[in-house]
């Protein structure tokens, strides 16, 4: 048995305004600095004002957000009782809002027990709305919850199925100003959400569809997003790539390349969407020298050559590898700027984290400790995975 | 063969987590002690016990225990017969099992979620002990 999960979604231009419809007394908007600057926080207010609520907000959100920030807004939100929780901005300040929102609940918790085996009793005094302004993360429809230890230089994978959002509001319109790197980075972990999300031991008959669609998507749009971030139908396009990624892979599981790009985000700080970008063409590679089936098939989808399954397989990776070089992406780790010394230095630490991600053990070839090594040490220097 | 569940079982199951290099790198910083609990049903009109106690990528003790009360282990993680055998023949990923609720987990939620790999191995060394089970 399994489930398959989805908030109610308002998706489109103009999705927005769906905010009047809320109903409420008190919301509470998690969101950042820099999309306050963009307007978005104040348009949000001005949405649920007309809807007659009150709003607050807290603007302290910062990329691969801290246990601390995550404590910090839930003692806000205690002290301003709302009944709704807006989450506003890239997957730091939703995983943020949806770290917070469990917490207002269940005070008892600490962030980092935030688990889905137990449950924990959700949607006593709020409930949970979610609103990307990137296209990538697919956090509005997902539960996953991704802190950071800083102490323990490791981004902690964390989340309940019960703290999915009740509602995701996916408006192409906040995510139109992103700049071309950020338009690459988190289309990027779009593409990385559908294709791992496709080939994972956990992928159904639900999730599949979803994750084709994304990736067809991403591979068509991508490229004028971030050529041109003015066309309104390719980050249209984009905006809708990542929600259905994230309901494809949120289903389904991620793989390999989240658990490495977890690991060095958690060691160097490396935006996770060209982490987790970089190394799928490398994990790939690795999983389909014993298992390429479902790698031809996304290939056979997309229209790659793919007679043969393996031949499928090296196909994708190919057309992964010419998307990252039109998006100007690294491709390797050196590219990233990160020596052989330091990535040798905190290899234990990499490995350690990686080899614990749940998406570890899902991918269709499961790495040993060995293998992990190996695969960091070619996506150093760009060499071909070959065992 | 060996009867699931039983002493034996318990004893060749030890002996498969120290014979397992996989798992002693995975879990070599990791310590705890289980119970895993097979629950009442036809073939057991009680519940079973097996406790396990792993330190630091080995495995120090293991016995069915016929009174639960000898320890208080620091995770309990239960499930009905049928669950268990899909896991040891590999048919139910017991992750999933986890989030299906199929088993339940008592215990320090954040210390078990920081070691899947560990729990993948050990899953793995269930598998290599030539199990029977009830029919």
């Amino acid at each position: 048995m399994w489930y398959f999960d989805t908030p109610m979604i308002a998706f489109g231009e103009g999705a927005l305004a769906h905010l009047k419809e809320t109903e409420g007394r008190r919301a509470f908007v998690v969101s950042d600095e820099n999309v306050a600057g963009l307007g978005f926080v104040e348009t949000v207010q001005e949405y649920l004002s007309r809807a007659g609520l009150e709003s607050e907000c807290f603007l302290s959100v910062e990329p691969d957000p801290s246990l601390d920030t995550v404590r910090r807004g839930a003692r806000a939100l205690m002290a301003y009782e709302p009944d709704w929780v807006v989450g506003l901005g890239g997957g730091s300040c939703l995983d943020a809002a949806k770290a917070m929102w469990v917490l207002y609940e269940r005070p008892d918790l600490e962030p980092e027990a935030i688990n889905p085996l137990e449950p924990l009793g959700l949607r006593q005094k709020a409930r949970l709305i979610t609103i990307p302004t990137t296209a990538g993360t697919g956090a509005e429809v997902t539960w996953m919850i991704v802190l950071t230890d800083a102490d323990d230089d490791r981004k902690l994978g964390l989340g309940s199925r019960e703290n999915l959002a009740d509602i995701a509001i996916v408006d192409p319109s906040l995510s139109k100003d992103m700049p071309p790197r950020l338009t690459a980075d988190t289309g990027l972990d779009a593409l990385t959400h559908a294709l791992e999300g496709y080939a994972a031991s956990w992928a159904n008959d639900f999730s599949d569809g979803l994750c084709l669609k994304a990736a067809d998507l991403v591979f068509r749009y991508l490229p004028q997003a971030y050529e041109d971030g003015t066309q309104g139908e390719a980050r249209e396009r984009m905006a809708n790539a990542a929600t259905l990624a994230g309901l494809g892979f949120g289903n389904s599981m991620a793989g390999l390349a989240h658990s490495m790009g977890h690991a060095l985000g958690g060691v160097f700080h490396t935006p996770h969407g060209r982490a987790v970008g970089l190394f799928l063409p490398y994990t790939i590679e690795y999983a389909a020298r014993e298992k390429p089936q479902r790698y031809g098939e996304i290939a056979r989808h997309l229209g790659l050559s793919a007679d043969l399954e393996s031949k499928g397989a090296a196909s994708l990776v190919r057309a992964m590898r010419d998307l990252l070089g039109r998006l100007e992406q690294p491709l390797t780790l050196a590219e990233v700027g990160i020596d052989r010394e330091s990535l040798v230095e905190r290899m234990d630490k990499l490995l350690d984290n990686a080899a614990n991600e749940a998406t570890t053990v899902v991918h269709p070839r499961i790495a040993s400790m060995d293998e992990l090594e190996r695969l960091f040490l070619c996506a150093w220097d760009g060499r071909e995975v070959d065992f | 063969m060996i009867d699931f569940g039983t002493d034996e079982w318990a004893k060749a199951f030890m002996e498969q987590i120290n014979r397992s290099e996989a798992y002693a790198e995975a879990a070599k910083t990791w310590e705890g002690d289980f119970y895993f609990i097979i629950e009442s049903e036809e073939h057991y009109p009680e519940p079973l016990h097996v406790y396990v106690d792993l330190w630091h990528g080995v495995c120090r003790e293991a016995f069915a225990a016929a009174d639960p009360s000898v320890k208080d282990p620091i995770f309990r993680m239960s499930g009905p017969l049928e669950n268990w055998r899909r896991v040891i023949d590999k048919t139910l990923d017991p992750l999933q099992g986890l989030l299906t609720r199929q088993f339940k987990l008592q215990g320090d939620m954040v210390k078990i979620m920081r070691a899947v790999k560990a729990a993948q191995e050990l899953v793995n060394c269930t598998a290599l002990v030539p199990t029977k089970f009830p029919e």
